[in-house]
């Protein structure tokens, strides 16, 4: 049995507008898992009616495909550990370009006409071949497969804007000869080349922009193969997608004080003369004991956690919230102070933290914490580096100057558990670990987090 | 359906994602990922034709990979997103 087109488009109608009612749950923590089920509900909806499309006359491939595709998707699902979500979010990324790509090129095989459908198809397996490669370098990275700093060569760049002109050069010919399939393949490879070629100078702490950014890419590819197939659903929803990945990407950008293109090309603002590690540190740093810091905490009214990526490295968000509760339990207020590229995606610490189970409305994100720094007695601050830079505030020569950061140097005393006094991404020394009201406590940061606590209680 | 109505719909749908993601607290911007990624899995639909159009065995192919990879990202995405807000309802 077959339904006519317009019923498909009215059910990929109700599905599209599921869509917007489970992304408007979001925007609220209580209502956001139905949301969830609601933007479920609608992706069944067009995925069943499409089964009773005019064109589809076998369905081998498609059982066997859905059925692959739903024992991987629940596997990952299940198994991954919430310290790995980049990884899995960047892996999902590449599977959702893949799959747009592999839509396109099937829709050019299968034989297409007019310009638009050929631009489109273009579009498609250019965008949707670099989410994909692209995809893969950044989950290579994130699990340490590679090297996480930035890997490139002289004259990358130059390669790349060859790479990318040679296949808008493709695209365009495509158009003009449709039939000429080395033309197609060329493409493939180049976007492929493309994709693999953009990320590999990307190094650790720039990869929140990159997945968001890799996010839209995604979006933008699915609106691209239905502007080949002609289907609403995918151009809507894919331009949904498009929009959020880019708000996370202009997020994290002025979060960290640099412009996209600074970004993507790997370039640092060129400083003045910084200052050496030596400079910054010698003989002002004070090592504590954990000892040391229980008895501070001890009398401490507020405190403030500020975490960072060396949290989940240490996978010490249980230990954390276990501190937190042994504080409250003694009348103190807690908060978590969260910089918007503390880890390496998005949201990444809020994640950690929910699964510790700690209350979202602890969470509090840069803007509201910071006026509050200066009532605080004790800001512990936990595997953050240059999130926590005074410099980015005081020093105009600075690379980072203008880096909106957390004000923790103003907190009473400011507890700093870290493994070493080697500096964080951006490869600058931290003069908050050499301020007078500093107590640096070097160490394995889970370890050092349930001594204190330990301490505490016996206190 | 025509271009320009095409190219109106993705526009729009554009300014809508704006207004919508704006509104999404950074507490939530993982779920936000993970979910809109899984709503990309949209791509499904277009695979689902592709896989079972039964005229050339290559479209069929790289149908049947379509279908796999927006499968997985469909599932898992929706899955690892209730996952994650399940935790955030919990308080």
């Amino acid at each position: 049995m077959h339904l006519a087109d317009h019923w498909l488009n009215i059910a990929y109608l109700i599905a599209a507008s599921l869509f917007v009612f489970g992304i408007k749950g979001l925007t609220k923590p209580r209502t956001a898992v139905r949301g969830n089920q609601l933007a479920a509900l609608g992706m069944l909806i067009a995925c069943v009616v499409t089964l009773f499309h005019r064109e589809i006359i076998s369905y081998e491939f498609i059982i066997a495909g859905i059925i692959l595709g739903t024992v991987i998707g629940a596997i990952m699902a299940v198994k991954v550990q919430m310290t790995s979500m980049p990884q899995m979010i960047a892996l999902l990324n590449g599977f959702g370009g893949g799959a747009s790509f592999a839509v396109a090129t099937a829709g050019y095989l299968g034989g297409l006409e007019g310009p638009v459908a050929l631009i489109s198809t273009g579009a498609a397996v250019l965008i949707g071949a670099v989410t994909m490669t692209g995809s893969v370098v950044a989950f290579a990275k994130l699990q340490e497969l590679i090297s996480g700093g930035s890997i490139g060569f002289a004259g990358m760049k130059f390669i790349n804007a060859l790479l990318l002109l040679g296949s808008l050069v493709a695209i365009g010919y495509l158009v003009v000869e449709p039939g000429n399939q080395m033309v197609f393949w060329a493409l493939v490879v180049a976007a492929s080349l493309l994709g693999l070629m953009l990320v590999l100078p990307i190094g650790g702490a720039d990869m929140p922009v990159v997945i968001a950014l890799l996010n839209s890419y995604s979006g933008v590819a699915a609106s691209a193969a239905g502007f080949v197939t002609g289907n609403s659903a995918l151009i809507i929803t894919g331009s949904l997608v498009g929009a959020s990945g880019l708000i996370l990407t202009q997020i994290m950008c002025k979060a960290m004080n640099r412009s996209l293109t600074n970004v993507l090309f790997g370039v640092m603002a060129e400083g003045g003369v910084s200052m050496s590690d030596d400079e910054v540190y010698q003989g002002k740093v004070k090592s504590s004991s954990a000892d040391e810091v229980a008895m501070i905490l001890e009398t401490a009214q507020r405190v403030v956690i500020v975490p960072g990526f060396g949290m989940a490295m240490a996978q010490a968000q249980h230990a954390v919230r276990e501190l937190a509760d042994t504080l409250e339990k003694r009348g103190a207020v807690v908060e978590y102070a969260i910089h918007p590229v503390a880890g390496r995606m998005p949201g990444h610490m809020n994640v950690l933290l929910a699964e510790a189970e700690v209350s979202y409305e602890k969470l509090k994100d840069m803007d509201t914490i910071n006026p509050t720094f200066e009532q605080t007695d004790v800001a512990i601050v936990i595997g953050a580096n240059d999130v926590t830079n005074p410099m980015a505030r005081e020093d105009k020569g600075s690379p980072i100057y203008g880096m909106p950061i957390l004000n923790v140097d103003k907190a009473r005393t400011v507890v700093v558990v870290k493994r070493s006094l080697s500096s964080g991404f951006a490869g600058l020394p931290n003069p908050l670990f050499a301020k007078d009201n500093t107590l640096m406590l070097f160490g394995d940061g889970k370890q050092a987090i349930i001594d204190i606590s330990t301490a505490l209680k016996d206190a | 359906m025509d271009f320009i109505a095409m190219l109106t719909l993705f526009v729009l749908a554009i300014f809508l994602g704006v207004e919508l993601i704006t509104k999404v607290p950074p507490t939530l911007h993982t779920p936000l990922m993970s979910g809109s990624n899984a709503i990309s899995g949209i791509t499904l639909v277009g695979a689902l034709i592709a896989a079972g159009h039964g005229d050339s065995v290559l479209v069929q192919v790289f149908g049947f990979v379509a279908v796999v990879l927006a499968t997985i990202n469909v599932v898992g995405g929706f899955m690892v997103t209730n996952r994650m807000l399940a935790m955030f309802k919990r308080k």
